[in-house]
């Protein structure tokens, strides 16, 4: 019998102006079978696909670089780790193990740190809705409470009243950084006055002293002058309400917002060029921290410890979505398109997000324009609407990636289970740190009427 | 491929179409003019119709790059494929948004021995349309106001803000539109997010003259060479059709604070604005060769020329004295291309020159 | 099996082999199409299947036919031929 050739499923590519150049949008035809050096494709078989993988390696890695990045910079550095970024407990106690605190911003994820064992002292509690038990809970604890608005101040106030003790309390602010979108909604307002205002009150009150300044301003904040002129806007509320308020802040909490190597939707260069690493954010961030408090040591002030929330540079790379190919079709304007088993419901990202994926073996054929879709019933669910693959098949599996962040927590069980999650161990061995659910998970908490046992409770003959 | 010890030089740019044209194809023939047959010259460009590519006398061998968003890696490699084939000993870019990418790769590049002679990452940062005001202020020289936005919404209240209409609307990389009242700004806008993404930048809109210099930093603060253009007629988009030469020490001396501010190393842009009080205000400086260079040229002061002596660390070539008054007009000519040679762009991603004669 | 071929073919609207037999086709694979001045790319499997059209072979000799050039089984052949020939009928009017 004669050689044949390697077969790959036909491709016709029109001619578009704009679009002749077969290198123009080609990456390295890349793919990627293994992780910190554990082959994928058997973890497929024994956990199913698709299935999250998180590298505690990448994660302790990227922690460590982030403290690295600030400590030899300032000398107060605190990391609170943002659980909603990603709250498994096995991730959340790999960065506390790495020293982070808890950053939580709900009741439900204080109770979570709590339960994972991290105690209320080494807890950061920000949100804009803290209910009454929650808050004395925290203050009972001695978490860092940082008040949204002038309500909970109140509510804040009352408890420490009826509990009869004086209480730490953080202020969250919000201003113009003239470089990002001001996020106005959280927290008081600086430009308006709000802020001091709230700051007197404190200062006014003999159940609450202010000892934190809070602020978040965005996410994914390309520009580190954002951070350099968020620094210099806080130190100087710091020294006007302690001038006005007699308080003494001891700490500054610049939120978040710092990018992952993820490529975000409608910029025109990719990350390796975009993101700024943690050096840059921090020299810019610890440059202008140093110049707006360099009179304090002259007046025997000492400097504020500098509070960073990172969470998604922390655990984006950490983590991929590995998902196989059910189907394809030629769509009607002739682009390829392949259906994967997972979509938006996993992968909430893939709104704002063009996430890299390549696939786990090499696949022969030329690359085309391909759009990926999940496997909902929806128009919504596109989990990448054009990227260059080569002709893919059913049961090609594909890596993508980076999906740390905000992925394990905004996922949805919307005609689907959730798939399970695995941890590549620093030592090369696998952990589940959360089972793929089921239909039992589903409905465990639903409860049927008597009177709804029977889906069909007068047996008709059958047709 | 390459057999004789000529120089090869690759220029990127090479997309020369009529109505906004990369400087590229004007960098090469001013090179062609004044090297001849000495040099070697390969046009890189991110489509099979780039003008320029198909310009026998000017492109000896045509190439297409991958394009620089599809990340560092993958420019990287293909740009030492090309290399593989044709031995580059200096490469030349032409359009702002391959620089910050090559600007990194140039360790890299010159490791394969490809020259180049770029400014550095921190350089290139620092005139980034969205940073200008610092850098004029930092040079004493004057600019108008430039504000970073990510959201159409702020045309809608931007005069309550102090942002009176008209406004220019611009890319961080590329395109500026002028925008005399919401509805504007916000085509504006949209059009300019869908090229070139956020942010998008609003400009104060000064009136006045508007001039450009072109020229080249030698890396320590000096500025070489600087020739300077009036646009006499624009096409609809704004881009020159027609310039003259010009001369004015003011204008000369802003450009030599900004460069020396910068310690700018290659080929620069400064597009400015006389305003009524004839004070210059910076609008924008370009990290490349204008189109209009070849009126470098014209006047005896052949910019590229000079930069492809420096590159290769050669003294520099003599220039003649300023000379204003000589006009450029642009126009547009049609090259007849053999389908043989668009296949080869298309399947191969290169092409040799044929016989221009159909 | 004949009548299951039979049935195969009367399966799929083939593009009209007037309107392809006008295409210019490339070893290379550079399609180019002189009544609308339109140019294509395409990969080996397609280029096999349009000089086949070309010839007017019937689905069953093309898929048969592929499956002995190519490492592709028939169904797996079957199943892109139908999905190319639409792509192709909709390119080439």
């Amino acid at each position: 019998m004669k050689q044949r050739t390697p077969w790959s499923k036909p491709v016709l590519t029109p001619h578009r102006p704009g679009g002749m150049n077969k290198f123009g949008a080609l990456r390295p035809q890349l793919h990627q079978s293994e992780l910190d050096g554990v082959a994928i494709p058997p973890l497929l078989e024994q956990y199913g696909s698709p299935l999250f993988i998180v590298s505690e390696k990448r994660l302790r890695e990227n922690a460590r670089h982030l403290r690295r990045a600030f400590s030899t910079r300032w000398p107060k550095v605190r990391h609170g780790w943002s659980y909603k970024t990603n709250y498994l407990g096995a991730i959340c106690n790999v960065l506390h193990q790495e020293g982070s605190w808890a950053e939580v911003v709900s009741e439900l994820e204080y109770r979570k740190a709590r339960a994972l064992g991290v105690p209320g002292s080494r807890i950061i509690f920000n949100g804009p809705w803290k209910p009454a038990a929650a808050l004395e809970q925290a203050l009972l604890e001695g978490a860092a409470l940082h008040l949204d608005h002038l309500d909970e101040l109140f509510a804040v106030e009352q408890i420490a009243q009826r509990l009869g003790r004086q209480v730490p309390v953080g202020l969250r602010m919000n201003f113009d950084t003239g470089h990002t979108e001001p996020w106005s909604r959280f927290g008081f307002n600086y430009e308006s006055g709000a802020a001091m205002d709230a700051a007197r009150r404190i200062g006014a009150s003999q159940w609450l002293q202010l000892t934190g300044l809070h602020s978040h301003i965005g996410t994914f904040i390309l520009d580190v002058r954002a951070y350099a002129q968020q620094a210099r806007i806080m130190a100087e509320f710091m020294e006007a309400a302690e001038r006005e308020t007699g308080c003494r802040i001891e700490y500054l909490d610049i939120g978040g917002g710092f990018a992952s190597r993820n490529s975000l939707q409608g910029l025109y260069l990719p990350p390796d060029q975009t993101v700024p690493s943690f050096e840059q954010y921090a020299e810019a961030i610890v440059t202008a921290l140093a110049e707006a408090t360099r009179g304090r040591a002259a007046l025997g002030k000492p400097v504020p410890a500098l509070v960073l929330e990172t969470g998604r540079a922390l655990v984006d790379d950490a983590e991929v979505l590995v998902t196989r190919v059910v189907g394809g079709k030629r769509l009607p304007d002739g682009r390829r398109a392949a259906i994967l088993d997972a979509g938006v419901n996993l992968l909430f990202t893939a709104y704002w997000y063009n996430h890299d994926v390549r696939p786990l073996q090499p696949v022969e054929g030329l690359a085309e324009e391909t759009v990926l879709y999940g496997p909902l019933c929806m128009n919504i669910d596109t989990v990448r609407a054009s990227v260059m693959l080569p002709p893919l098949n059913v049961g090609d599996a594909l890596l993508i990636s980076p999906a740390g962040a905000y992925n394990n927590t905004q996922w949805m069980q919307f005609i689907q289970s959730r798939p399970a999650v695995v941890m590549v161990m620093q030592d090369g061995s696998i952990e589940p740190i959360r089972l793929a659910e089921t239909l039992q998970t589903l409905t465990e908490l639903e409860r049927v009427p008597d009177a709804l046992h029977a889906p069909f409770p007068n047996p008709t003959p059958s047709r | 491929m390459k057999h004789d010890p000529v120089l090869t030089v690759a220029i990127t740019g090479m997309n020369a179409v009529p109505d906004n044209p990369g400087a590229g194809l004007a960098v090469a023939r001013c090179l062609r003019e004044a090297y001849g047959q000495r040099i070697r010259i390969v046009g890189l460009g991110y489509d099979a119709l780039d003008p320029g590519l198909h310009r026998r006398e000017y492109c000896d061998s045509a190439h297409l790059l991958s394009y620089p968003g599809s990340g560092t890696d993958a420019f990287f490699e293909r740009l030492a494929e090309i290399h593989d084939i044709e031995r580059i000993d200096v490469l030349l870019p032409c359009l702002d948004a391959e620089l910050p990418l090559l600007v990194n790769l140039a360790p890299r590049l010159a490791a394969l021995g490809i020259r180049s002679y770029l400014p550095g990452p921190e350089q290139l940062a620092r005139r980034a349309k969205d940073r200008l005001s610092d850098l004029a202020r930092e040079a004493g020289v004057a600019s108008p106001e430039t504000l970073p936005i990510t959201q159409a919404d702020f045309f809608r209240d931007c005069e309550r803000k102090d942002w009176p209409f008209p406004l220019m609307v611009k890319g961080v990389f590329y395109d500026a539109r002028m925008a005399a009242n919401r509805e504007e700004a916000e085509i504006a806008f949209r059009a300019i997010v869908a090229e070139w993404g956020l942010p998008v930048l609003v400009q104060r809109r000064i009136t006045g003259e508007e001039c450009n210099l072109a020229g080249i930093g030698d890396g320590t603060g000096a500025l070489l060479g600087e020739v300077m253009m009036k646009k006499r007629a624009t096409t609809s988009r704004g881009k020159a059709w027609a310039g003259i030469s010009i001369h004015d020490e003011e204008l000369a001396k802003t450009a030599q604070r900004l460069v020396a501010a910068l310690k700018w190393k290659g080929p620069i842009e400064i597009e400015v604005m006389r305003d009524n009080q004839g004070v210059y205000q910076l609008i924008e400086i370009n990290p490349r060769f204008p189109a209009w260079i070849y009126l470098s040229q014209g006047v005896g002061r052949n910019l590229p020329a000079m930069l492809l002596a420096l590159a290769l660390g050669e003294a520099p070539p003599a220039l003649q004295p300023p000379r204003p008054g000589m006009l450029f007009i642009r126009y547009a000519e049609e090259t007849i291309v053999p389908l043989s040679s668009f296949e080869s762009l298309m399947i191969e991603g290169h092409s040799e020159p044929e016989s221009q004669q159909p | 099996m004949d009548n299951n071929q039979d049935k195969q073919g009367r399966a799929l609207e083939l593009p009209k082999p007037e309107h392809l037999m006008r295409l210019a086709l490339s070893d290379s694979g550079f399609v180019f199409d002189p009544v609308t001045g339109n140019s294509f790319s395409v990969n080996g499997s397609g280029l096999a299947i349009l000089r086949r059209l070309q010839q007017g072979t019937d689905l069953p000799g093309i898929v048969a036919s592929l499956s002995e050039e190519f490492e592709v089984d028939i169904l797996a052949a079957e199943r892109d031929v139908i999905e190319f020939a639409n792509l192709l009928r909709n390119t080439f009017r």
